[in-house]
């Protein structure tokens, strides 16, 4: 997807541990706050339980599992729902920002210095106004099946 | 795909296999007019369509088939098995091109002139001059008889078929329907309606002769064929499925919505809830009954493949199918069809004798294969019988052996209806000949797995010589299942009812208490002890100190279930009630966790997550799932000789394990101290309704006045005694090799046991303790040998087999012990060998005298001496024994004397040879 970017791309963008996040907007199906969760016993760490939204049921991910980073200190969390290979997952993260408009031209690949789960799950970073935008590959992020081939 | 086509070759398929059917109903009833009419109608049928369609290849082989059977129906030809596998042959070809038309929309090049030709060949066996393989149909020359008007009518519809074929192209669909209509049912009102106007008269005319030439009786069988026939529509597969999700979503809301309703006292909700109640459950049955189909439609080819069979195999078989509108999900019935085809092939080609051997056998000449389905509580039963010879334990046995799946020394521990569960397994096959029926050695262990796939059972019932039984048992519909909703650890979880056998409360009030065997929590249920896993460790849900408390906890809930023929318990926190729920795949991520056969959504809209038994019973440690009896066996022996022998270990008298053999011990009870009666020098307890007498561990101990103590109870025949003892430590499964003789009374000797010395309890010592004469009474003994000099023991009281064994172990002999003198005399056509033969003289079937009697014909064992071992020691006995061979006679009782017995004779032997 990294080669065809238009002018500008939406993305809906989210916080964790204080670094801005962003996903297509249009590969986001739904926003919840915090959901009452069915925690799935031997699951791996990260797969905080899942949840029932509309009759359909959602495998919530706590993304900074996911990442390696300690757990969030407060409570409260928000969840960013994508379907992935027909399932609905929710990236459970810190907290969702607004939709922001970026322009294409601002799009850098990934620093080879960066983190190697960042790396893994990042198509590359975006420069804003001081700040950087990480942009999540939610295909590789919910592709467990799959070894992450290291390039 | 053209609509036309597919639609056309749904059809199509559907009459072949009607046809199929038809056919074979044919040849056992060769006058059955109507049954004539109605698959010239058929073949006809597809004949006119192919013509329509420009499919030529087609229309000139069903035309050739077509043939025949009009020339059966017209009494021209007579109908013969060389003719009927004639047009099944000409079925076959015909959809050996529908399949390539299928996928490639292309009617195949070829040629199929050989079998065109033998088929006009037949037909013209006795009526030269049939039409040759054109295009055009050839109208037989109608007869007064039967069938006339019909074959009128059918020529006129030919007619009909070429006008509509001649007619242009917008009404083709119209046309063709209508033609279809017209050949299928005998009086088509339809075509009335049709556009082109010249048929129209043509059509209307043959109704009137229809019925005034024909007999009432065929009239009326067509009538309600087109009746049907209109009232039904077609409606693709995926669309049924949709519906039948969204009304398990409408279900579940519906639940959810009823869920809320009863936290609130009084709601105007109330009434429009109920009705909305009532209402989805209406929809939900109709939704699931558009999916139900007959199970016939499963069975719909067997009656051809079985006379294919009969045929191949020179058998004659009846195939009898009683239930076929017994209805069942769509998607469990094309899930069951492979293994039920497959089954009933095994039961005709394997099962069933040849006709000569029936005869022989004195059974009818026909063998019967019969599937009989059912609906019980939720389930339907599919029955595949056969009359057959029934399986053979003993050439199983040796299958067994030969392919290495059970050592002959497990075989031996096994009733018939567990060896015969070894057909089950991958790689099995008895038929002494593979055949291209059966006897693969594929295929029942995969008729298993799939009817398990679907959370069914299958269940195998053989009398030799009579014949075997297959018992399938599935659900309805694997769409909504019933599930018991459980909670462990504050989470909920569902497991499917279908592998629910029981729940069981277990607490001190009770009458069931969880016991532990080392922390291993077992349940004693109707005298069999019930292995437990607790869904909280399991699952880790808890920590340690939750473990160390819920050990103490003394109120749990059993969720007993079945896996095959594996039970087991699942210790929850609570059980709740049972709710009906839609199973749903877990996310991929999810998928390699073996607990969890889905997730699914509960009334109260909590997602649950499913638990499955076979994953659960896979993980609670080596339990081979399918076998979960057989394989625990397995274990036992070791390839070496010696036996394995399961140890109670337990603590009491000093600090020293104790161990008894754990045949020994009849039942582990907890015994309030309280309730104990001290009279004539005697410790008594009332237990279950009579006095038993308590003995301590050490004599002349006084048991205290409190508490409660572990007793392990030992019973023969109606008597029972108590052995009080401090603590219960284990249970060992060890190969019993007592090394030092015993130095107090009350102890054969030491041995070790996992890996630690432990006191071998002698139970003679204290049975006798309670009743000094437990063992005068008694009627048998068991016998084992030593000092590296080998014993056998021939004994049909597993008691006295107990109490001998580890005895004659201490003694240093090597002990074999054998419950009847079949399984000794198995033991000789194996070749072992022994140096003494110690046998129990009152023995069902053969006793002890005749047994001697028959070793000394026997080449092998005859220098073997024998010792008898009786509890009735007369001097008539002793002579009679003394007459057949025994070496030596001991009582029962006297085990100083069986020793010093077999000292003697082997000491003798030994000399003998020197």
């Amino acid at each position: 997807m990294s080669e065809t970017y238009k002018a500008t791309e939406d993305f809906v963008t989210f916080y964790i541990a204080g670094q801005l996040f962003g996903v297509p907007v249009l590969t986001v199906q739904d926003i919840l706050n915090a959901q009452q969760i069915t925690p799935i016993p031997l699951a791996p760490v990260e797969i905080a339980g899942s949840l029932n939204l509309r009759g359909r049921i959602v495998t919530a991910i706590d993304v900074r599992k996911r990442l390696g980073l300690p757990d969030r200190e407060e409570e409260h969390s928000m969840s960013i729902v994508v379907e992935h290979e027909n399932d609905l997952y929710s990236l459970m993260v810190d907290s969702v920002g607004e939709v922001l408009a970026v322009d294409s031209s601002s799009f850098e690949r990934n620093p080879p210095t960066l983190d190697q789960r960042f790396r893994d799950y990042s198509v590359g970073i975006y420069r804003l106004d001081g700040t950087l935008l990480v942009v999540l590959d939610v295909n590789r992020f919910l592709d467990y099946g799959k070894r992450i081939e290291v390039a | 795909m053209d609509d036309l086509l597919s639609e056309f070759l749904t059809e199509t398929n559907e009459g072949l296999t009607t046809l199929d059917m038809e056919l074979v109903k044919l040849e056992q009833n060769p006058n059955d007019t109507e049954l004539l009419s109605s698959i010239f109608r058929l073949m006809h049928t597809i004949k006119g369509t192919c013509g329509f369609l420009g499919l030529p290849r087609l229309e000139s082989v069903a035309h050739s088939g077509e043939n025949i059977m009009g020339k059966f129906r017209d009494g021209e030809l007579e109908v013969s098995e060389k003719g009927v596998s004639l047009i099944l042959e000409c079925l076959d070809k015909i959809r050996e091109i529908l399949g390539v038309l299928e996928a490639t929309e292309e009617e195949p090049e070829g040629d199929d002139s050989d079998l065109i030709a033998r088929l006009n060949a037949h037909a013209d066996g006795m009526d030269a001059g049939a039409a040759p393989a054109a295009a055009a149909p050839a109208p037989v020359e109608a007869e007064p008889a039967m069938g006339a008007a019909v074959e009128e009518e059918e020529e006129e519809l030919d007619e009909l078929e070429r006008a509509f074929r001649d007619a242009p192209g917008p009404e083709e669909f119209a046309a063709m329907q209508a033609a279809e209509a017209a050949a299928q049912e005998e009086a088509a009102a339809p075509v009335e309606a049709a556009p082109a106007p010249a048929p129209a008269p043509v059509a209307e005319a043959p109704k009137p002769k229809a019925e005034a030439a024909k007999p009432k009786e065929p009239a009326k069988a067509a009538a309600p064929e087109t009746s049907v026939a209109n009232q039904s529509i077609r409606v693709n597969v995926d669309l049924l499925e949709n519906l039948m999700t969204m009304v398990s979503e409408l279900v579940l809301t519906r639940n959810q919505l009823l869920q809320i309703l009863r936290t609130q006292k009084e709601s105007e909700f109330a009434a429009p809830l109920q009705r909305l109640n009532h209402v989805v459950s209406e929809l939900q049955e109709g939704v699931m009954k558009t999916r139900m189909q007959p199970i016939g439609n499963a069975w719909a080819k067997l009656p051809r493949i079985v006379r294919d069979l009969a045929h191949e195999l020179d058998k004659k078989i009846d195939l009898v199918m009683k239930g076929a509108d017994t209805e069942l999900d769509r998607q469990v019935l094309e899930l069951i069809k492979d293994p039920l085809t497959h089954m009933v092939r095994n039961s005709a080609d394997h099962g069933l004798e040849m006709p000569a051997d029936r005869l022989a056998a004195g059974k009818s000449e026909n063998g019967q294969v019969l599937l009989n389905a059912y609906h019980e509580g939720g389930h339907i039963i599919i029955l595949i019988q056969d009359d057959g010879r029934g399986l053979n334990t003993d050439k199983i046995k040796s299958k067994c052996i030969e392919n290495g799946l059970a050592t002959e020394a497990e075989l031996e521990t096994m009733n018939d209806q567990q060896i015969h569960q070894f057909v089950f397994k991958a790689g099995f096959s008895t038929a002494a000949q593979v055949t291209s029926v059966s006897g693969r050695g594929v295929g029942m262990d995969v008729v298993r797995t799939n009817i398990e796939k679907i959370g069914g059972t299958v269940e195998l019932n053989s009398v030799e010589g009579k014949g075997t039984t297959f018992t399938i048992k599935i659900p309805l519909t694997l769409a909504i299942v019933s599930a018991l909703i459980v909670e462990s650890g504050r989470e909920r979880f569902a497991i499917p009812q279908l592998s629910v056998v029981e729940l069981v409360r277990a607490s001190d009030n009770s009458e069931h208490v969880i016991e532990r065997i080392n922390d291993t929590p077992v349940l004693r249920l109707r005298n069999r002890l019930l292995p437990l896993v607790n869904l909280k460790s399991l699952l880790k849900l808890s920590t340690q100190e939750e473990d160390e408390q819920d050990k103490l906890r003394n109120d749990n809930f059993i969720v007993v279930a079945q896996v095959g023929t594996y039970n087991f318990g699942i210790i929850v926190d609570r059980v709740f009630d049972t709710e009906e729920i839609v199973v749903k795949p877990v996310a991929p991520i999810l998928r390699d966790i073996q607990l969890f056969s889905g997730n699914t959504i509960l009334g109260d809209g909590a997602v649950v997550m499913i638990l499955d038994p076979n994953g659960i019973a896979a993980s609670t440690g080596e339990i081979a799932v399918t076998d979960g009896d057989i394989g625990s066996l397995a274990d036992r022996h070791l390839a070496k000789d010696e036996e394995r022998v399961a140890m109670l270990v337990f603590k009491g008298g000093d600090e020293a394990p104790k161990s008894v053999p754990l045949a020994l011990v009849a039942r582990l009870e907890e015994v309030d101290m309280q309730k104990v009666e001290h009279s004539g020098g005697q410790y008594l307890v009332q237990y279950r309704g009579q006095l038993m007498p308590l003995v301590p561990m050490e004599e002349n101990t006084v048991l205290p006045k409190e508490g409660h103590k572990p007793v392990l109870v030992f019973s023969d025949r109606n008597r029972s005694m108590g052995l009080v003892v401090d603590e219960i430590v284990d249970i060992v499964e060890d190969r019993m090799n007592v090394e030092i003789g015993a130095g107090k009374p009350g102890f054969i000797g030491s041995a070790i046991i996992a890996e630690k010395a432990t006191d071998v309890l002698d139970t003679t010592y204290y049975l006798t303790q309670a009743f000094p004469d437990w063992f005068v009474a008694e009627g048998a003994a068991d016998g084992s040998s030593g000092g590296r000099s080998r014993i056998l023991i021939v004994d049909d009281s597993p008691f006295f087999r107990n109490l001998l064994t580890p005895l004659l172990t201490a003694g240093g002999y090597e002990v074999k012990a054998v419950d009847s003198v079949k399984a000794a005399l198995q033991l000789c056509e194996d070749g072992k060998m022994f140096d003494v033969i110690v046998s129990d003289i009152e023995m069902p079937d053969v006793n002890g005298f005749e047994f001697a009697e028959m070793l000394q014909q026997n080449d092998r064992w005859k220098n073997i001496p024998m010792v008898a071992l009786s509890s009735f020691a007369s001097a008539a006995d002793l002579d009679r024994g003394r007459e057949v061979g025994f070496k030596d006679y001991v009582a029962k009782t006297d085990r100083d004397a069986l020793l010093s017995t077999l000292n003697d004779t082997l000491a003798e032997l030994k000399g003998a040879a020197a």
